[in-house]
């Protein structure tokens, strides 16, 4: 990691998305399936004594652990922290609040019952390996340059007075936009749903050894069965061997895959920059 | 069967080998033997990959270049999770179910039932699981011996690779950080015992490695926590010893790689997956998973974060390390090298090595001496990867960290999946390649954490898939790392993940492709021999011998598929 363009970067976002929301926690264990939270939040039985928990937290324990407890310059992460983890009610805790550690922490001299309360708003924070969806603005490239690569490279498919004509209305998220444009169809994630776009079909001419060809949307296929839909509805599939019969793919998106190969990230910024303004 | 002597040198091996022929009908009748596990693999598949190499290759041929075209389908079996799948207990026919656990039996990873790991077979039964549920079944028609369910209290259900087995003592571990033993012979349990905490988030998905007296397991946590393997006495549950794939205190080697202890202690690398083990120099040998944060990975410090991403291996008998190689020095993609490593004696350089083989989810491929854990080779086998900038002296890439994420998007090759991923690879002798199924694929890397700080676990940025431009059966000289020849699979799917790999002594290659179906290549050349229509394969396909008759066991989903020559 070059830490410095890592500072540099999240410096940057901070300035310039100075509103961003705090990133929501997701649940436990995205991947529990059957419905069920994988890793449930521990329930909050006594929210007086959370509250009591804060209070003292605020003032003994954030100087250094950081006011969420996720850790500061001198203290660690508390919400990972195995101790932290396995304790119930405190009983791990309050050792190491009364006796300190070697490594900085002090000695504290809390009573039984304000170690149950520190452990109680301690254990209050929801711990998850998974975070939300952000709502950082994306649009950090140059339209100018964008409107320049999209010239060189778009528009001999497309033109933002046809078929992209208020293409940044229509896509009003530009990270949908983004996505939409880099591939359409593309934007699925682990376990949601993407942008709603359904991308041109692929189609198919398999050329029979009788010299008929036979064109049609692609349904399925694989090594050995190609299936389409004729332009008037019906189906007919064709099963394969090698090269026979002969099956000439029609993949509309091809250019666009291409195109993969060739971005920088500041390209795909750029183009993004320039068609949110194509309103 | 139960040695209570450990097994240290080749010839305390030969002693046992030469015990065991002498006594075949006592080790028929009461299980599994685990110095068995050092013949060749031919009628039983008896662990996760077959045997212990990894390579995935049986010495059957009764299936072969030339009977392959006869293949056909000899029985298929469905399984249903859950505890009302069996029908009335106590009904004739109807097979024993077993419920154990400790949940509040309310919780049932419904969902689709998918077999997304090994299959045992010993002595004519066949063990799969799923997660929560283990079945015996009958390897002649595969009907149902018994059901064994598990009530869970929770934790990741991602998928159970199998069981592990000791005489007649079966182990499996759960999601809910449960090691159970089972007998083999009724299902009934013999103990379970918690063996990862489950309020640090740990959860348990590799199939045991029985080694000699040593049951093997790995954890799996998603969170900060540090990856272990973990040593049992098959008997008792008794741990022997754990080693940790990060440094947990201070001096501990690899410190140095880290920004701070807490750093390390929180970094990761859980080996998910079976390893593979070399009864010559004692050594199991596995991979890593990511170091953690798995992207947000400035609280790791600037270094190589060791020993995450990593070929590591350890004496079976003490858990120390021997030597590691990394593979993904510092990854930031979630990239695991925990794929199953492969042992290979082999011509290197016009001579005879040891050596080990591993294609990685970052996309590099990796020949190393596994006596000592020397770097011989590093290829390349996908034609996309994008996140390295060249090698360094030891062959490792170099990550080019602007491809790490960033707030507007990096276009990153390949997507979270990776280049391959679980499902294991394979090697074929006679042809002197190795085998991995492998997939390009592109994401967008949103950075969505600006606080210092960073997020936890895999959280802090956002991953949208962009597109798949092609999935391989790609076929690798272990001699140079260049791909000898690709098969690219004809596929209208996107985010395609083909399954894992068979070879046989019968000049075959079987895989599952893209598109659901089972195919035979002939492994000198990729050439298509046979194929059967099944529906997605979700693991790798088996291959046993039964009343003199050689089968092909795969799994698609909630069905298994056994095939065989009439």
């Amino acid at each position: 990691m070059h830490m410095r363009n890592v500072l540099l970067s999240i410096a940057t976002c901070v300035l310039t998305v100075a509103a961003a929301a705090q990133n929501p926690q997701a649940p436990g264990g995205a991947r529990a399936g059957g419905g069920f939270i994988a890793y449930p939040q521990r329930p909050v039985t006594d929210p007086a004594a959370v509250a009591r928990g804060k209070v003292l937290f605020d003032v003994n324990c954030s100087f250094c652990h950081g006011a969420d407890a996720r850790g500061g310059d001198d203290g660690p992460n508390l919400l990972r922290s195995e101790l932290v983890l396995d304790d119930q009610k405190g009983e791990s805790i309050g050792p190491v609040l009364l006796n300190g550690r070697d490594r900085g922490m002090p000695k504290f001299t809390f009573t039984a019952d304000q170690i149950s309360d520190i452990a109680s708003y301690i254990h209050s924070f929801p711990v998850s390996s998974r975070t939300g969806p952000a709502n950082i603005d994306i649009v950090v490239g140059d339209a100018k340059a964008g409107e320049a690569f999209f010239n060189a490279k778009c528009a001999s498919c497309h033109s933002v007075n046809g078929d992209l004509k208020g293409v940044a209305s229509k896509y009003t998220d530009p990270k949908a936009l983004q996505q939409t444009w880099i591939l359409p169809g593309s934007g699925g994630r682990f376990g949601g749903a993407g942008p709603a776009r359904t991308p041109p079909p692929m189609t198919a001419i398999v050329t029979l050894p009788s010299g008929e060809k036979v064109e049609g949307k692609i349904d399925r296929m694989d090594d050995f069965v190609v299936s389409l839909t004729l332009a008037d509805g019906t189906h007919r599939s064709f099963q394969t061997e090698g090269n026979t019969p002969a099956v000439e793919i029609r993949d509309p998106l091809e250019g666009h895959k291409n195109l993969l190969r060739a971005y920088a990230d500041a390209d795909i910024h750029n183009v993004t920059a320039y068609l949110v303004t194509l309103k | 069967m139960k040695i209570k002597n450990p097994v240290n040198s080749p010839s305390a091996a030969l002693l046992v080998t030469l015990w065991l022929w002498i006594t075949p009908a006592l080790v028929a009748a009461q299980g599994l033997d685990p110095a068995s596990l050092l013949k060749p693999l031919s009628d039983s598949w008896p662990t996760y990959s077959g045997d212990y190499s990894g390579r995935r290759y049986s010495s059957l041929t009764q299936i072969n270049q030339s009977s392959v075209k006869n293949l056909t389908l000899a029985w298929t079996r469905r399984l249903t999770n859950g505890p009302n799948a069996g029908g009335q207990q106590g009904a004739p026919g109807v097979p024993p179910l077993i419920i154990g656990g400790e949940g509040p039996g309310d919780i049932v990873a419904a969902g689709a039932t998918q077999v997304k790991g090994a299959v045992v077979q010993v002595n004519g039964v066949l063990y799969v699981t799923t997660p929560d549920n283990t079945w015996a079944l009958d390897a002649r028609d595969g009907h149902e011996l018994w059901h064994y369910f598990w009530k869970t209290r929770g934790g990741t259900h991602i998928g159970n690779r199998g069981v592990g087995i000791w005489g007649t003592y079966l182990f499996f571990v759960t999601p809910d950080d449960y090691l159970v033993s089972l007998d083999a012979r009724n299902g009934t349990e013999r103990w379970h015992k918690e063996i990862l905490s489950f309020n640090q988030q740990y959860f348990a998905t590799m199939a045991p490695i029985v080694i000699r007296n040593h049951v093997l397991v790995g954890s799996s946590n998603d969170l900060d926590e540090p990856g272990f393997i973990q040593s049992f006495d098959p008997e008792t549950g008794e741990l022997q010893w754990k080693f940790y794939a990060v440094p947990m205190n201070p001096g501990d080697p690899g410190l140095e790689t880290w920004k701070d202890l807490d750093a390390a202690r929180h970094g990761g690398g859980q080996p998910w997956v079976p390893g593979s083990y070399d009864p010559e120099t004692s050594l199991y040998i596995f991979g890593t998973g990511n170091p953690s944060p798995a992207y947000t990975s400035q609280t790791r410090g600037e270094g190589d974060n060791l020993f995450t991403c990593a070929i590591v291996a350890i004496n079976v008998d003490t858990g120390k390390m021997a030597w590691y190689y990394q593979t993904s020095p510092h990854d930031t993609h979630d990239w695991d090298s925990a794929q199953t490593p492969v042992l290979v004696d082999g011509e290197f350089n016009g001579r005879p090595r040891k050596l080990v083989l591993t294609a990685s989810r970052n996309g590099y491929y990796f020949t190393l001496d596994r006596l000592t854990g020397e770097h011989l080779v590093t290829g390349k086998f996908s034609d996309t990867a994008n996140w390295a900038s060249d090698l360094n002296a030891k062959g490792q890439p170099i990550r080019n960290p602007d491809k790490d994420f960033h707030i507007a998007g990096s276009l990153v090759s390949p997507a979270n999946q990776g280049v391959t991923n679980w499902p294991p690879p394979a090697f074929s002798p006679e042809a002197g390649l190795f085998f991995v199924p492998s997939t390009d694929t592109y994401a967008m890397y949103y950075l969505t954490e600006t606080d210092p700080r960073g997020a936890m676990g895999l959280g802090g940025k956002e991953e949208l898939n962009v597109a798949t431009v092609g999935s391989y059966l790609t076929a690798i000289d272990y001699k140079t790392g260049k791909i000898a020849w690709r098969h690219k699979y004809r596929t209208l799917g996107n985010d395609a993940r083909a399954p894992g790999l068979l070879t046989t002594a019968g000049g075959l290659l079987f895989a599952g492709d893209v598109s659901g179906n089972l195919i035979a290549f002939d492994p000198a050349n990729g050439k298509i021999l046979w194929h059967s229509y099944v529906g997605q394969v979700t693991n790798a396909p088996e291959t046993y011998m039964i009343d003199g008759r050689q089968y092909i066991l795969t799994a698609a989903g909630d069905t298994l598929y056994a095939f065989t020559l009439y």
